[in-house]
């Protein structure tokens, strides 16, 4: 069962990793250009709304995760 | 770096003693004022003192106030202040039992002194991607740090030993990991809240002479925060953290809205006849980490307080690998 435990540490952890490098590589490039003062605020409207999204598909993720190895001690 | 020796040995000594030399007479004080609650995983009647926060904020302020008088860094102010702003919401919610949404919402308020002193950066690194410039983005993650740590650690806190046990081996991986990382002088502001959990550790060690309480927990759980703000290393803090991220990710799921464990009905784990803890088959019930380790039978508050502390030091490894790979790039 413990091992279980380790796993999902594990797997936690190596998701992070993968969303670090989605992160990086889809908000990093992200910029808007041509609408003067408000540039900044799109820009940061779009990452925090695509931010938004991963979290959320990470947190989907993890409960999948979580259901696949504790499936027998979370449904009895 | 050999200049950092000496603030190095004389706060993290002054962290761990300072905590060591005022928890007994905290723990009589508390004693006279009848300030008392149930250890509930005992067999016999055992009451025991809280808050511990007390005695945890000196050690802290006490530490860090000597590391300021060396480097004078807004960092150490902002780690301060807001460690003492979790002391006070967490005190709050120890003297009066406050609604599910209280203290996630203060907590929040308590990361404004990191912003007013500027201590944080504008961009979130990765390890092996590099980084990425977020700066309203980052924002709201320095507002949403503070809760998430103050309350992941003050979930943990559920057997003897346990919130201080695991702070003690979280910190100093964090530790570790800021030294891996050359931020050295974070690495300094970061160890007294290792020694502090440490010295806490001696009294709260099953048995128990003393819970931290929520003025203990939100202050291990708001410094941790703020180091990981001010050092940077937000993402090999969240690692070092995850066995308790764990516990509140199962719970939040489990239960799907935020609410004290207070008013929570179903019960996750009982007692058999020799009083060890053994998981529940009740539906109602959240799932929590303690649920999960006893899914394999039934174990004692020491095992399953060591079971934690393995995970706890898992966790810290990968922390500490993920400093290492904050230096590589793909």
């Amino acid at each position: 069962m413990r091992i279980g435990l380790f796993g999902f540490l594990f797997g936690m952890w190596v998701l992070i990793l993968l969303g670090g490098g989605i992160v990086v590589v889809v908000l990093g490039p992200i910029s808007i250009s041509g609408y003067g003062e408000m540039d900044w605020l799109l820009s940061s409207g779009i990452k925090a709304v695509i931010a938004i999204i991963l979290v959320i598909t990470w947190i989907l993720i993890l409960s999948k995760l979580k259901n696949w190895i504790f499936r027998k001690e979370i449904h009895p | 770096m050999t200049e950092l020796i000496i603030p190095a040995i004389i706060s993290c000594f002054i962290a761990f003693f300072t905590v060591y030399v005022a928890t007994p007479p905290l723990i009589k004080y508390l004693q006279n004022r009848n300030l008392t609650v149930k250890d509930m995983n005992k067999k016999e009647e055992v009451m025991v003192v809280r808050p511990g926060g007390p005695a945890i904020i000196l050690g802290i302020i006490t530490s860090e106030i000597v590391l300021y008088a060396f480097f004078q860094l807004n960092e150490i102010l902002a780690v301060i202040i807001t460690s003492f702003l979790g002391f006070l919401i967490g005190y709050v919610d120890d003297r009066k039992v406050m609604g599910g949404w209280f203290k996630p919402v203060a907590l929040a308020f308590a990361a404004i002194p990191i912003i007013a002193l500027g201590a944080y950066g504008s961009d979130l690194a990765f390890p092996l991607f590099g980084s990425v410039q977020i700066p309203a983005l980052y924002l709201a993650i320095v507002v949403l740090m503070i809760p998430i740590t103050g309350n992941t650690i003050n979930s943990i806190d559920v057997l003897n030993g346990v919130a201080s046990g695991f702070m003690t081996i979280a910190s100093f991986s964090l530790s570790i990991a800021l030294f891996v990382m050359q931020n050295y002088e974070i690495a300094l502001v970061s160890l007294p809240l290792g020694f502090v959990s440490l010295a806490f550790y001696k009294f709260h060690k099953i048995p128990s002479k003393i819970f931290p309480g929520d003025s203990g927990a939100l202050t291990l759980g708001a410094m941790y925060g703020a180091i990981a703000i001010v050092g940077h290393v937000e993402i090999v803090a969240a690692v070092a953290l995850l066995p308790a991220v764990i516990n509140s990710f199962l719970f939040l799921s489990s239960v799907k809205r935020i609410v004290e464990h207070r008013q929570i009905k179903g019960k996750p784990v009982e007692h058999d006849k020799e009083f060890r803890l053994v998981a529940t088959n009740d539906k109602t019930a959240p799932v929590t980490l303690v649920r999960l380790i006893l899914a394999g039978g039934p174990m004692t508050e020491k095992q399953v307080g060591y079971a934690i502390f393995k995970l706890a030091i898992f966790s810290g490894i990968l922390a500490i690998i993920t400093a290492f790979l904050m230096g590589v790039k793909i």
